[in-house]
């Protein structure tokens, strides 16, 4: 019998063939720790009673949701991060670049077949590339700080396949929405998620990103994409056989197959609360906002920036609505300040934050307050992400995003 | 045998982590300074009410959302002996167990209850409510021997050769 | 007997053909600026007025300035009230376009208007010989509500300018030179006028700049005479004035200083007091966690450009947060056209949109507990940047991203 691309990539790591339900212990390739986190894996890893990382090399320290700084405690957590990346040698630290999952995947820390694991939940984001990526809570990340190795239970697999080509308007937001929403919002627990068909490989990483980076919103461990030559372009290497091999064999065992038709999707909305309240945008149409936010891992990179540019050339924003862009990393900034992008975004009337969470870990980036309304392209709309419990959050696409925050309602793109 | 009695509370399918502590209050210095502000966004006032010994009862995918482990913490701070709900989200359920917190997963309690019921759980056994019994299903090894080490932290201490 | 420049203004404001020192005279206002430090809680009060109304409604302008984008749900609920308000009653109302002078300066203020804002820095606007004033929200809701308010008529303190600043020295220095040569209540009350051959080597960037930080040596107003400097600024903005007031030459200064602007030196002011200047250099080696490039003092092109040309191949300090926060919209747009905005994300730098930024310490950027912060800003008061055991030190552009790239104060020259 075959093997899923999660199965594959477990084995490879233990050297022994694995199948879903096993117990079995990984070596961890890397780890990523964000700055909320911080201060606890730092007492627990004290606490635990180990003196050195395993690999300090394979640990990332990102400052990201703290980014500037919008409480006077908040600086505290850089003082922590600072003082144990200098006790324990890490070398691997980001104070004001961006994204945390984009910057893993961006600066070279991921690789296909990796198996990598993140203080954050959206660390799922790194199957893009084909690697098996999840998120940990910080004893966890601790352990693996002292050990370099976690036990897991190997998935099951759903089998996502979407062949055929999407409509203009539709972009890979809707259709990890769309999905979500068939699935609900526990429909993938403890399982992978596997992408194929011809649509998914004639995407970009980027948007392979934008699914994978949401894949836990139906519950999902991990979401993977097969490695291809766009990945290795995007990591910068040459694709060995085995990173070749990280496909899902036509005699695995998956445990629920899903087919779609690209041309059948349509421009969606996640809708207040839960992020499977999926509807078509064009149900939705005619609904007043009051802002608007195009950013976060999910929706920040420059390809995102690029599809709310070309919506909002030459146009502007509508009066007492706000749009908020925040793009996923300093690298994407530049690209977008070099290609104009954030010029035509400026002349439309956006607010231009550095690069950070921003907005989607409600901290800071446009918070909002009793029966505002927001457009956002992130990942969650849960009670209370961005404000108060009366806030309405909808999900959606940077180019429904952008055509919302021309008209100042919900209009389809 | 571990057996307890207590009152539950009773929550809806769902419950995310935003609920159960709000970003906002995430760089609060400690676990304590937060569990005021536990489910504030959807019952304010609940923290405030719950009581050493009590047992919150929830529907389907409780603790989805982000990987913050003071969700777990926060509800073991305020008291609560267990959760039990239809279904656990993957990152809480791992985090609930390196913290001790006990999690019972039953898909029919939930839809039979009140608020200001009082149950009686057996530890691997089954849960009782006005006369029924509700089963449990025990544990993986592997998780077992992390509750029984008290935690993922002390097992650590363990391997280490500290305690 | 003659009048000066802020006699001038308030006589026409009043319809009377003289004013002296110490006369309260009522004044008819020309503009109305407010921000959402305050204006919530002039809403609150103008709702409970028994005969709510607008004089003129074409007078006000609102800016949301500091607390964009919002940070709680409490700021997003002051926020709320005012654009609605704005929406409601047709008031000029800007979000996200800058922080507010400068916004005033860039759309609004013309030569000779009297001018009240509810911020204190509001004397900025005498850059283009505009009576611009702070007035707390009560005073600020009468003269909505009635167009009108009164006015204490100041003396004036003359600043004669000589010479010309030496490279590498900048407005900034002067005016915190003058503010700690006079002290922190050295005008209070007064109007502070500057004029002289000196004048016409300040751009307007620099005159914006000093008129800003009058208020900080007590000072009601600050005015510059209007020259041609004064009227290309308005007419590039499509922009006339409304009066071109000069002093007479008879007029009555309560002192005259002359100073020549090459004298002018890098100056630092040290925390907790504006007026506690010294050489910057004796502040060298000081260790920094952030710094900030901006403000309505400091955050325009010009401004930009020359911790842009310091900073250009090189790199922030690992441990040193640098912000750089444009003024306004139009700053960012320029810079971002200029690749300025590149030169500083090159660095590492942290570039946030326009906004208050730390200035004001309750917006993104704040300092925490024991932490220090050079910065552009108007204020170093205690706790004014976030924590209330933090360190402000003020100082130029260029000794500011000095200091970002060496982790600790220092000026350009020595970098």
């Amino acid at each position: 019998m075959g093997s899923t691309i999660i199965e594959k990539i477990i084995r490879n790591n233990i050297g022994k063939e694995v199948h879903s339900g096993d117990i079995v212990t990984v070596n961890v390739d890397r780890v990523m720790i964000h700055d909320i986190f911080i201060p606890f894996v730092a007492s627990k890893f004290e606490e635990m009673g180990f003196t050195k990382i395993w690999d300090a090399d394979k640990a990332v320290l990102i400052y990201d949701h703290l980014v500037p700084a919008s409480q006077v405690d908040d600086t505290r957590h850089f003082c922590i991060g600072n003082a144990f990346v200098e006790k324990y040698g890490m070398k691997n630290i980001h104070r004001a670049d961006g994204i945390c999952h984009q910057l893993m995947t961006e600066a070279g820390y991921v690789k296909p077949g990796d198996i990598v694991f993140g203080t954050d939940s959206h660390t799922t984001t790194y199957g893009c590339v084909g690697a098996f990526s999840s998120g940990i809570g910080y004893t966890e990340m601790a352990s693996i700080l002292g050990t370099g190795t976690l036990w897991i239970r190997v998935p099951e697999t759903i089998r996502v396949n979407i062949t055929g080509k999407l409509p203009e308007n539709v972009m890979a937001k809707d259709i990890i929405l769309k999905l979500i929403g068939d699935l609900g919002a526990d429909g993938a627990t403890y399982k992978a998620l596997e992408f194929a068909g011809d649509t998914v490989e004639n995407m970009t990483v980027a948007s392979r990103m934008s699914m994978s980076n949401m894949a836990i919103e139906a519950g999902a461990k991990c979401a993977l994409f097969t490695p291809d030559e766009k990945t290795a372009e995007y990591c910068g290497i040459t694709l060995t056989d085995k990173e070749r091999d990280l496909a899902g064999d036509a005699d695995a065992n998956y445990c629920t197959v899903i087919n779609y038709r690209a041309e059948d999707f349509v421009p969606v909305m996640a809708c207040p609360s839960n992020v499977d309240n999926v509807k078509p945008v064009s149900e939705l149409a005619g609904r007043e906002i009051d802002q608007v936010f195009i950013g976060s891992c999910t929706n920040g990179r420059l390809e995102d920036l690029m599809a709310a540019a070309d919506v909002l050339k030459g146009k502007h924003v509508a009066p007492f609505v706000k749009l908020i862009v925040t793009p996923a990393s300093r690298k994407i900034y530049r690209e977008a300040a070099a290609n104009g992008t954030m010029a035509v975004l400026a002349e439309a009337g956006a607010i231009i934050t550095h690069p950070s969470c921003g907005l989607c870990c409600g901290r800071t980036g446009g918070i909002l307050t009793d029966g505002e309304t927001v457009i956002a392209t992130n990942n969650r709309n849960f009670l209370g992400r961005m404000g108060t419990s009366k806030v309405n959050i909808y999900l959606a696409s940077p180019r429904s995003a952008a055509a919302c925050a021309i008209a100042g309602k919900i209009v389809s793109p | 045998m571990d057996k307890f009695t207590g009152k539950i509370w009773v929550l809806g399918d769902d419950i995310d982590t935003d609920i159960i502590i709000p970003t906002e209050y995430l760089a609060l210095k400690t676990v304590q300074d937060m569990a005021p502000y536990a489910f504030s966004p959807l019952r304010p006032e609940l923290a405030g009410q719950i009581r050493e010994g009590d047992m919150i009862v929830a529907g389907k995918n409780f603790g989805c959302g982000s990987s913050r482990e003071q969700a777990p913490e926060i509800i073991k701070a305020l008291g609560i002996k267990c959760v039990i709900a239809k279904s656990f989200a993957r990152i809480f359920f791992r985090n609930s167990i390196n913290n001790g917190l006990l999690l019972i997963e039953n898909d029919r309690l939930r839809d039979n209850v009140n608020e200001g019921d009082e149950i009686t759980v057996t530890i691997n056994e089954s849960i009782e409510h006005h006369g029924n019994q509700y089963p449990i299903t025990s544990l993986p090894q592997n998780l077992v021997d992390i509750i029984n080490a008290g935690g993922l932290v002390k097992a650590m201490r363990k391997l280490n050769g500290l305690d | 007997m003659g009048m000066t420049m802020a006699e001038k203004i308030i006589a026409a404001a009043a319809g009377v053909a003289s004013v002296k020192p110490g006369d309260i005279h009522t004044v008819e206002l020309d503009r109305l600026m407010s921000n959402d430090g305050t204006t919530h809680l002039t809403i609150d009060m103008y709702n409970k007025l028994k005969n709510p109304r607008i004089a003129d409604v074409n007078k006000l302008v609102w800016i949301v300035d500091h607390n964009v984008p919002c940070d709680s749900a409490k700021t997003a609920a002051s926020h709320k009230k005012m654009r609605d308000f704005a929406k409601e009653h047709g008031i000029r109302y800007y979000e996200g376009e800058g922080v507010c002078h400068q916004v005033m300066m860039e759309k609004h203020v013309t030569s000779g208007e009297l001018i009240f804002g509810a911020d204190s820095h509001t004397c900025a606007y005498g850059a283009v010989g505009a009576f611009g004033t702070g007035v707390g929200c009560t005073d600020y809701l009468y003269a909505m509500v009635t167009g009108k308010s009164w006015l204490l008529v100041p003396e004036t303190l003359k600043f004669n300018l000589t010479g010309r600043l030496n490279d590498g020295v900048y407005a900034r220095d002067f005016i915190l030179s003058v503010i700690g040569m006079i002290g922190a209540n050295g005008a209070n009350y007064m109007a502070m006028e500057f004029g002289g051959e000196g004048l016409k080597t300040l751009d307007m960037s620099d005159r914006i700049c000093i008129c800003n930080l009058c208020v900080e040596a007590g000072a009601k107003t600050a005015l510059m005479e209007v020259d041609e400097i004064t009227l290309d600024y308005l007419k590039a903005r499509g922009r006339e004035p409304k009066h071109n007031f000069k002093s007479d030459e008879d007029a009555v200064f309560t002192k005259v200083y002359n100073i020549d602007l090459s004298t002018i030196k890098p100056i630092v002011a040290k925390p907790h007091f504006v007026d506690s200047v010294v050489d910057a250099k004796e502040c060298a080696g000081t260790h920094i966690d952030e710094a900030f490039l901006g403000s309505c003092n400091n955050g325009r092109i010009e401004d930009l450009r020359v911790g842009a040309k310091i900073i250009r191949g090189k790199k922030v300090h690992p441990l040193v947060r640098f912000l750089v926060v444009p003024a306004s919209a139009e700053v960012y747009r320029q810079a971002l056209a200029e690749g300025i905005i590149d030169t500083f994300m090159e660095a590492g730098a942290i570039v946030m949109n326009p906004n208050c930024s730390v200035c004001w310490g309750s917006c993104q950027g704040v300092i925490g507990e024991g932490e220090t912060l050079i910065s552009t800003g108007t204020r170093n008061f205690k706790g004014r940047a976030g924590h209330k055991d933090s360190f402000v030190y003020l100082a130029s552009a260029a000794t500011v991203t000095a200091s970002a790239i060496k982790g600790e104060i220092t000026t350009a020259d020595v970098l």
